[in-house]
């Protein structure tokens, strides 16, 4: 029987995996998969408390989780074209028109 | 009938008014000769409308009073623009408008070719209409308007030759001196008014007995200051010599004929309330008497052929009121009219001299001009014989009058000094003409080339004059306290009062006053015409004498020293207030003020734009560095949304939980 513990030290190693990949790779796309780990992370996180506490409504709320991964995934990638179109690259520290 | 002599009232001072219009606005619009037309006709119908009047006072024998304009009224006070023509106004209306045209007529021959002729007969014309409202008012107030016009245009027609420095000082002083009268006459109005809560000379006169006799006193002498002003008798005489400065027609209209005897007016049209005070009546007289023998005294010695004329005219003023101080009136008003005649005659033929000498008055530089001016010696000799009161000519019967009226009542001081002026005046008079018209010429060459004659429209006034100078005096007051004029006023001044005198007195006391005037005409001849050097000799004997008379008692200087100084020097002090202390705080203010706003402006400037720039700047400097921390880096977000959530967490964990 694996432990509760061991799903959430796995999940905070993605969570945390998944955060470092957002905040320090600059590629769009790999940021934007970085941020997928950070979700599957959480859904990892809810699917173990819902064994554990034996609530269907965790597992549910993973579910929903990942049809908006799908959404997010697919919005996402539609800007990174649309992105790549006007400036020929994917770096993100290039798209800093929103400031001051 | 009635409504036709009403109309005629009206029209009398209308005319010369619509003249004064006509003129004044439209004067220089149209020549010379059209606007002595105007003037010189206007008063002409005047003087017609006069005698139409006159000729229905003398048929009804009643005074009638016309309403023109209900003026003010309220309360208890109404005063009317009104009218009140009985036969005293008629005498006075007949001598002004008579006179007056001749004088007008004078100056269109005098007055040829001077800048300003217009104005000068405009003026004269405001001068007519202001002393036809003095003599035809009915009431104070209209009285008043007319004594302070005919003061206004003998202002502006002294200063006619206004840009003379001698004509505007006299002018001024004639102003000046003439409102000191005025206050007095004021302050009679309001005693009047505060007494009887009226100011109609019929509503005052019929209850005059109601009057206390100190209150009679009172408005009397208040009366009687504001006639000494106007009619120049001691102490107030001294603008008039000066006054001959104007134009002499000027001079023969406004300072011998009509106005300066608006104060004998006065005096007679309120003898109601002078009888009701003996005090005040005993005043008029010494004031009378006093300034008659005092002019007189320094006509002897003037050297100015019009200034000789304006002392003769103060004296002779003075007769007029010595006549109504001693309740002489109708005496007094028959001298008005005989003077009005015989010195209206002297004055234009002076005019006709001096015309004739091209500007010259100095009689020392005279003489000798009888036969180089027949007509003008003539008639001033005519107007000579008048004044000096030798019969049967005018002057005389006036006078004689007076003096005899004094002598029968036993005022004897004043029948002496009334001998003593007539004395003196017979013997001025007579140097004048000698000095004037006979001995050696004393001119110098280019005037006595240019001597001529005067032309007909100068001399035919003169002789109009002349002859009411003989005959007026006859006309109106023969035989003496008898005549016709003592009849006619006899409704407004009341019986003349005959005395019982015999026949043999009465004749007399003309025969002194006959004597005298021979005896002052007999010195004359002897001084300026047998024995030319005797005067001479005669005034450096007694030269204290001579000088104190030759500077007229040094009245104007006296009051120089007395009143005009002093006021000059409070006026300069008060200037100096004025200008130091009152400017000075105003001054204070206005720079307290402006150091203030300075100060706040500084104050605006410097600290409360600054605490605004304070926060402006700070808001800038915090939005500028504030700012930055937008960079648009999504990894700076998320790093800050990473550490926001772990700040929270931290919160949530050692905060809120425990």
């Amino acid at each position: 029987m694996v432990p509760l513990s061991a799903y959430v030290a796995v999940s905070a190693i993605l969570f945390m995996t998944g955060l470092l990949g957002v905040l320090i790779r600059r590629n769009f796309i790999i940021v934007l998969m970085s941020v997928e780990i950070m979700m599957n992370a959480a859904n990892i996180n809810l699917v173990a408390f819902s064994h554990y506490l034996e609530s269907m409504s965790g597992q549910l709320v993973a579910l929903f989780n990942i049809a908006i991964a799908a959404g997010e995934a697919a919005v996402g990638l539609a800007i990174i074209v649309v992105v790549f179109r006007g400036k020929i690259s994917t770096n993100v520290d290039e798209m800093n028109l929103l400031k001051w | 009938m009635s409504d036709l002599t009403d109309f005629l009232i009206k029209l009398i001072p209308l005319l010369p008014l619509l003249a004064v219009i006509a003129n004044g606005l439209l004067g220089s619009r149209y020549s010379h000769e059209t606007a002595h037309r105007l003037a010189w006709g206007s008063v002409g119908l005047s003087f017609l409308c006069t005698i139409g009047v006159f000729a229905e006072i003398v048929k009804t024998g009643t005074a009638r009073e016309v309403i023109v304009y209900e003026w003010i009224f309220g309360g208890d006070l109404s005063i009317n623009l009104a009218f009140l023509v009985d036969s005293l106004t008629c005498m006075w209306l007949l001598v002004v408008t008579g006179v007056g045209f001749l004088i007008h007529v004078y100056s269109v021959g005098y007055m040829h070719g001077e800048t300003g002729f217009t104005r000068f007969f405009t003026y004269m014309n405001l001068f007519m209409v202001s002393m036809l409202l003095l003599v035809m008012g009915n009431n104070y107030v209209v009285l008043f308007i007319g004594w302070e016009g005919v003061g206004l245009c003998s202002y502006l027609l002294i200063g006619y030759y206004y840009d003379k420095t001698s004509a505007a000082k006299a002018a001024s002083k004639a102003f000046v001196v003439n409102r000191i009268g005025d206050a007095g006459f004021l302050l009679a109005i309001f005693l009047v008014f505060i007494h009887f809560k009226t100011l109609d000379y019929t509503k005052v006169f019929a209850q005059v007995s109601t009057l206390s006799p100190e209150m009679a006193t009172a408005i009397a002498l208040c009366l009687l200051v504001g006639a000494v002003g106007k009619s120049a008798q001691l102490p107030l005489h001294t603008w008039l010599p000066d006054a001959m400065e104007g134009p002499t027609p000027v001079s023969a209209l406004i300072h011998a004929a009509t106005m300066v005897t608006a104060g004998v007016y006065m005096i007679v049209r309120n003898h109601a309330i002078f009888d009701a005070s003996p005090m005040a009546m005993e005043v008029v007289a010494i004031v009378g008497g006093g300034t008659a023998l005092f002019a007189a005294t320094i006509g002897l010695v003037q050297t100015d052929i019009k200034r000789v004329l304006a002392y003769s005219t103060v004296s002779q003023l003075g007769y007029m009121f010595l006549g109504c101080g001693i309740g002489a009136y109708t005496a007094a008003v028959f001298h008005v009219i005989t003077h009005a005649f015989f010195k209206a005659l002297l004055f234009l033929s002076a005019g006709s001299v001096i015309h004739a000498l091209s500007g010259e008055q100095d009689i020392r530089k005279m003489g000798g001009l009888s036969q180089k001016i027949p007509w003008t010696f003539r008639l001033f000799l005519i107007g000579t014989i008048a004044i000096a009161g030798i019969p049967p000519l005018a002057g005389f019967w006036s006078k004689d009058e007076i003096m005899g009226h004094a002598f029968v009542t036993h005022n004897y001081p004043y029948y002496i000094v009334a001998a003593i002026g007539a004395l003196l005046t017979s013997f001025y008079m007579f140097r004048l003409t000698y000095l004037t018209f006979s001995g050696p010429s004393r001119m110098d060459h280019h005037t006595e080339e240019h001597v001529h004659e005067s032309p007909m429209v100068m001399i035919g006034p003169l002789m109009v004059l002349g002859i009411l100078s003989v005959l007026g005096g006859l006309a109106l007051g023969f035989p003496p306290e008898q005549g016709w004029l003592h009849h006619f006023l006899e409704p407004v001044v009341g019986a003349a009062g005959t005395h019982e005198v015999s026949t043999g007195l009465m004749v007399a006391l003309m025969g002194v006053a006959t004597a005298i005037a021979l005896l002052g005409w007999g010195l004359a001849h002897f001084l300026y015409h047998v024995d030319p050097s005797a005067a001479e000799t005669g005034a450096a004997r007694f030269s204290g004498v001579y000088r104190i008379l030759l500077n007229k008692y040094y009245v104007d200087e006296i009051y120089d020293f007395l009143f005009v100084e002093p006021l000059k020097r409070l006026g300069t002090l008060l200037d100096w207030f004025d200008r130091t202390i009152i400017d000075g705080l105003v001054r204070g203010v206005g720079r307290t003020a402006e150091w203030s706003s300075a100060a706040s402006t500084w104050i605006e400037k410097h600290i409360i734009y600054a605490g605004l720039n304070v926060i402006g700047y700070s808001n800038h400097l915090a939005a500028r560095e504030g700012r930055k921390v937008q960079s648009g880096m999504v990894h700076h977000y998320a790093g800050l949304i990473v550490a926001g959530i772990f700040l929270l967490a931290l919160v949530v964990q050692f905060i809120v939980q425990r």
